[in-house]
């Protein structure tokens, strides 16, 4: 196994910078994406709630692996030239996104129809009061779901593999190709997830224990 | 005592499946398969079953189909008579050379390497087919050859090919993009995700015959010479595959097998 490290080392660097920062733009995005989808669910507004749950329903139920695959190889036919770095990110962002979108909605279904109506009758608009009031007791109701959605992602980035994106996994699946020393090799990238997900989960449960303090 | 029961069971089979197969192997050594073959008329063939143009299933028919096939058929008939039997059993590259030890197949003509390391278990007949790697690249696209490509192009290849290895050696610093197998390469070639697939121009027709706008370029950077395989102490046999595979060269039969086959994934780049 320090046979690989050693022998791969760049290989193996490159894959670990790859899926962190595919990682990173995809929890940002399907965050921001997966909020607005929340919001619109609840907003009242029958067009906006349909929407919504088109978006949620079809992405959540579809192989993330056709979503990447869509991008890989049918949007440059007919759109846009996407490597497989930017149609395996985009797959997971947009799909990660519907997960997120469901979790900061039961958060928000959460925290009691009082803190709304409160906020709006002090005069804030229905946004303001979303913004002050009810998201951030919402957000601490859904950090250790939403934890869960990260830690996911994180994994799920593994389908870079798939469209030439050489991550971690890509990365793992040449090595092992060409040492021929499988077992090895996967319990090596199984360590490098690790190492991506293990402080995750420790910030998450942080984030927890400290803001329920309050 | 089920147990037992069960125990005496495999201990007992396990048994006469060895004396069995001690028998086989006797047997082996002593039997000509060409004295066999002619008593039996007939002769059982290893093929491949799914690549393209060289043996592949037919789904309707349910038949295997393919240059190969036909050109074992065409050998059988030249050794044994128009009559002859012809027999195929699918294989696969891992399979096809203890299927011949076992005696379950007289001879493999299965998109098969001749190589010294392989010589050493089995006996080649001569050359059937000049295979070797090769580019597959849209019709426009002006790519030649290997000389066309450069550090800044992109090639499409699959996981743990050994294509991709060469390709890597011969312009160092290229980019490959590696795909977990060729029909997915051929369906991101055709997404524009590189310039060219890469592997044996035997697999590369195949591909090229599902899309007319594909070509497999003329040139080959690597020598694949694909030959019969028959088993060790068998050279009655061989020699009388070679006599026949020399007779459907002179009269014909192979090049309009060829032209039949890959005629059409061929003529295209002109």
């Amino acid at each position: 196994m320090f046979q690989i490290l050693n022998d791969y080392s760049s290989e193996l660097l490159e894959g670990f910078q790859i899926t962190l920062i595919s990682s990173v733009i995809a929890l940002i995005f399907s965050l921001i994406i997966g909020v607005l989808l929340a919001i619109l669910q609840i907003s009242g507004k029958k067009l906006f709630i349909t929407l919504a749950n088109i978006y949620v329903e079809f992405f959540r139920n579809i192989p993330l692996l056709i979503i990447a695959m869509f991008f890989y190889v049918v949007v440059p036919v007919f759109w846009v030239p996407l490597s497989g770095f930017a149609a395996g990110t985009i797959g997971l962002t947009l799909y990660t996104a519907a997960f997120i979108a469901d979790t900061v909605r039961a958060g928000i279904l959460a925290v009691p129809k009082g803190q709304m109506e409160a906020a709006r009758s002090t005069g804030l608009t229905f946004i303001e009061a979303m913004r002050y009031v009810v998201l951030p007791q919402a957000f601490k109701i859904v950090i250790p779901p939403l934890g869960n959605q990260f830690i996911s992602l994180i994994k799920n980035s593994s389908v870079l593999a798939l469209v030439a994106g050489f991550d971690l996994m890509y990365q793992g699946d040449i090595i092992a190709s060409e040492t021929f020393n499988v077992f090895d090799t996967y319990i090596l990238i199984a360590l490098i997830y690790l190492l991506l997900t293990m402080p995750l989960s420790y910030l998450m449960r942080y984030l927890e224990k400290h803001w329920s303090i309050n | 005592m089920k147990k037992l029961g069960t125990m005496t069971i495999s201990i007992l089979s396990g048994l006469t499946l060895s004396l069995l197969s001690a028998c086989g192997t006797q047997d082996l050594a002593s039997y000509d398969i060409l004295e066999r073959s002619q008593e039996t008329a007939s002769l059982t063939w290893g093929v491949k079953a799914d690549t393209p143009l060289f043996g592949s299933m037919n789904i309707e028919t349910r038949q295997i189909e393919g240059f190969e096939i036909d050109l074992a058929a065409a050998i059988t008939r030249e050794i044994l008579g128009d009559d002859a039997k012809v027999e195929f059993i699918e294989v696969s590259s891992k399979t096809r050379i203890p299927l011949l030890k076992n005696g379950n197949i007289d001879a493999i003509i299965a998109t098969m390497t001749i190589t010294e390391a392989r010589r050493e278990v089995v006996d080649f007949s001569e050359v059937y087919f000049e295979a070797g790697q090769s580019l597959l690249v849209h019709k426009d696209s002006g790519i030649a050859s290997i000389e066309d490509l450069d550090k800044s192009s992109v090639v499409i290849g699959a996981k743990g090919s050994n294509s991709v290895a060469n390709i890597r050696e011969l312009i160092p610093g290229i980019t490959v993009l590696e795909l977990e197998n060729f029909s997915e390469a051929f369906v991101a070639l055709r997404a524009r995700q590189g310039v060219a697939v890469t592997t044996d121009n035997s697999v590369l027709y195949g591909l090229s015959a599902q899309d007319p706008d594909y070509i497999v370029t003329d040139e080959t950077f690597t020598v694949e010479p694909y030959g019969i395989a028959v088993n060790k102490n068998q050279e009655r046999f061989l020699n009388e595959v070679n006599k026949a595979l020399q007779t459907i060269k002179e009269n014909g039969t192979y090049d309009s097998l060829h032209e039949k086959w890959l005629g059409s994934v061929i003529n295209r780049n002109d």
